[in-house]
């Protein structure tokens, strides 16, 4: 692949999958990184960006988007929702496999990837589906999965009830050395929650999910991971219960890593106070107490990542009494602000932020990604973590207008993302 | 990011707009509200003719998507002594469409240029979602929804605790039952807790409690003989039957056995107590008939005093707000 060369100088870089974080200049040519710091002899860029004050780092990775195509297209498409994760720093997305039809055949994989590739923001990498049409019942082809890319399998919001199959699914994916991502529930504590069984679901009246629902969900997965021998990464943690039995897990040895949605790290069961479904999302937003050990978990690295958890709907999915409307923010283009936040309040710092979103992710995974060194695959974000700006219908690429935080002050915003080496967004600085 | 309302029912003026819960309002208003019915009481019992022109040429809608008969029974009549138009609308919630089902349908009739919509709905907060998508002279009177609220008839509680007891100050009242999935507690604790009672106690096993039930501003009792000692008012919960099944209680025997209102389980409450319930009533469930018929039970005054309540409830908030005009 041929691409333009780009040098982008003045920036601030950091790397943190190669222990990077100082001022330094990086030249693209190829579409790989062609070198970091020294300008190669005779390097002729074709656009210089110049990015004083900005930081550079490589693009986001994200483990958790929903795309709602193929199948769901009133929702959003996977043009519209590869221009919002590209505007919003992210240059890779993992897809889970709730689609329609589900991701449990090779040629649904393909497709999905080969549509991302030929639209060329970002791209897509499917995860499979655990058990044929997420049923529960049957295991799905994995090995054909895997090898028509997917990364991992997995259940999505279907939780498996019946433990042997989980047991064998698990197994299964083991023997091709398949990730498998659990969004651990246990259906039957979650029965028709719809927030935090607390202080807020009581006032409201509204069913509420106790803390247990996951918490039973992690230690059932958590003691058929040493019979099984798969590698299990949980998604979207939502309580500080879960944190700790993972954070013993990973002590062990055992191998797991966990995620948490960039939102859950800010807010909490309190904002669902006057039925506004926007706040809607499953798992659902907890108390003080979970949130503030979700960013500890993300600070002290037993979250390797953050995710979206992105969810576009339509309008009309969110225009109903509370417990009728649909789960889950529109969130690619809000996740670097949220993370930048959690670094102005002194609870995260910048280099642990960026790794969340890199090197974390590309690790939890097994891929080489997520960093800038001479070679590596020019996946980049260039970001000003000082702009100001509110999200609004105008300036939103996302197809789902689902955002709690349209008309909210955000700081930190992307200017350039790249994708293999090819400029995919530009940010001029007005919004 | 939005913030939670309070007075998302009151109108600039700080009069009621929409009535969808205690949750807000303040003591003044609750007394207001009595007030109000005070003077409708006297109407609705005393008077050979029992219609005021309050609402003369006021459309009232009744949407119902919940099945109830004393309550829309009351709304009903409390319109039509206030000479408004009534219209009667049920929806069974599985009948009507998911997603925009329910905004169209309020749409539809509101474009009918109606005025009022008293609501029950088996979803906590629809009313809040209708509230805030209809048009600003039209109000909205929450009749019920879901386990959240049921406010019209926590006032016409007060008002029958009032008429019985005069105030409220040092009053020790216990609630027993199904508190869990019950909007009209929620809505009993918030107004006994506004008008400033002595203590509040909530009966029940902990399967039908919600969590953190102290959070409420109650006391939390799982037995009766403890919960009952000394206290001046006792209301009674329905026993939903569903809730016998799913592993919420293993049988109504056992369920009388522990939290049935007997006349001996009575003689722990004051010996001037009275005994309230907003029906219906499950007789050898949830209170035996010699109690639900007794001396101490004003079950049935509670009921002529709620078409005096929502009188006033539905004039507040028909007369506090700037009227759009709305042809």
């Amino acid at each position: 692949m041929a691409g333009p060369r780009i040098a982008i100088s003045g920036a601030r870089l950091v790397d943190p999958a190669n222990g990077v974080d100082r001022q330094q200049s990086i030249y693209i040519a190829k579409g790989v990184v062609a070198a970091v710091g020294k300008r190669p002899d005779g390097f002729h860029a074709d656009r210089e960006i110049r990015a004083p004050g900005q930081i550079v780092c490589p693009g986001f990775i994200d483990l958790c988007a929903r795309i709602r195509e193929p199948g769901q297209e009133h929702k959003a498409t996977i043009a519209s929702e590869t221009a919002a994760a590209v505007a919003g720093g992210f240059t890779t997305l993992c897809c889970p496999p709730d689609t329609q039809p589900v991701i449990d055949t090779p040629a649904v994989a393909a497709m999905i990837r080969d549509r991302a590739e030929r639209i060329g923001k970002a791209r897509i990498l499917p995860v499979g589906a655990l058990t044929r049409a997420l049923r529960g019942e049957e295991l799905s082809e994995m090995r054909a999965l895997k090898k028509a890319g997917c990364v991992a399998a997995s259940n999505a919001h279907n939780p498996i009830a019946n433990t042997l199959v989980l047991r064998r699914a698990m197994e299964y994916a083991a023997s091709f050395d398949l990730l498998v991502m659990v969004r651990p529930e246990d259906p039957w504590l979650r029965n028709h929650g719809v927030i935090h069984e607390g202080l807020v679901a009581t006032r409201l009246g509204l069913p509420g999910i106790p803390e247990a629902a996951e918490t039973v969900a992690v230690a059932q997965v958590l003691a058929l991971l040493k019979q099984t021998g798969a590698r299990v990464h949980f998604a979207q943690l939502s309580c500080a219960g879960a944190v700790e039995m993972v954070a013993r897990a990973v002590d062990l040895g055992l191998p797991v890593s966990a995620d948490v949605a960039a939102h859950q790290l800010c807010l909490t069961e309190s904002v669902v106070g006057d039925y506004d479904s926007l706040y809607h999302v499953i798992p659902p937003f907890r108390t003080e107490l979970d949130r503030a050990a979700l960013c500890r978990g993300v600070a002290g690295g037993i979250l390797a990542a953050i995710c979206s958890d992105h969810q576009p709907h339509e309008e009309g999915a969110k225009l109903n009494a509370f417990s009728s409307t649909e789960p889950g923010i529109s969130s690619l283009e809000t996740v670097l602000s949220l993370t930048l936040g959690l670094v102005s309040s002194g609870q995260l710092d910048l280099f642990r932020a960026i790794a969340s979103l890199t090197h974390g992710p590309a690790t939890v995974l097994g891929l080489a990604a997520g960093q800038i060194k001479p070679g590596s695959v020019a996946d980049v974000c260039v970001f000003d973590p000082e702009a100001i700006w509110q999200a609004d219908s105008r300036n939103w690429c996302s197809r789902g207008l689902n955002s709690p935080f349209f008309g909210t002050e955000l700081k930190g915003r992307v200017t350039h993302t790249l994708v293999g080496g090819r400029i995919v967004h530009e940010w001029s600085g007005q919004s | 990011m939005n913030q939670p309302a309070p007075d998302f029912q009151l109108d600039a003026n700080g009069q009621l707009r929409h009535f969808l819960s205690i949750d807000g309002l303040d003591r003044e208003m609750l007394i207001r509200i009595m007030d109000t019915a005070e003077s409708f009481a006297g109407v609705v019992a005393d008077q050979p003719v029992k219609k005021v022109p309050l609402l003369r040429g006021k459309t009232i809608v009744n949407l119902f998507f919940e099945n109830s008969t004393r309550t829309r029974t009351t709304f009903e009549l409390a319109a039509k002594r206030l000479s408004a138009d009534v219209l009667n609308i049920n929806i069974e919630t599985s009948a009507t469409a998911k997603g925009e089902g329910l905004l169209d349908t309020v749409r539809n009739i509101q474009a009918m240029h109606v005025d009022m919509f008293v609501v029950r709905h088996s979803e906590s907060g629809a009313p809040y979602f209708i509230a805030r998508h209809v048009e600003p002279h039209v109000s909205v009177i929450n009749a019920g929804d879901g386990r959240h609220s049921h406010p019209t008839q926590a006032m016409l509680d007060m008002f029958t605790i009032r008429r019985y007891k005069r105030t409220f100050e040092d009053l020790q009242v216990a609630i027993v039952g199904d508190i869990l999935h019950s909007r009209v507690a929620r809505s009993q604790i918030l107004a006994l807790n506004t008008l400033g009672v002595g203590q509040i106690r909530v009966i029940g096993p902990r399967t039908l409690l919600p969590v953190d039930a102290e959070s409420l501003g109650v006391r939390v009792f799982h037995k009766m003989d403890d919960g009952l000692k000394d206290v001046d008012v006792v209301m009674m919960l329905r026993l939903q039957k569903e809730r016998m099944r799913g592993a919420m209680l293993p049988s109504e025997h056992e369920y009388f056995a522990c939290f049935g209102l007997t006349r001996e389980r009575l003689r722990f409450a004051k010996p001037d107590a009275i005994v309230m319930h907003p029906g219906p009533i499950n007789r050898g469930v949830e209170i035996e008939s010699r109690v639900a018929d007794g001396d101490s039970s004003v079950i049935l005054q509670q009921v002529g005093y709620g078409i005096a309540i929502r009188m006033a409830i539905m004039t507040m908030a028909m007369h506090s707000k700037p009227r759009g005009k709305k042809a």
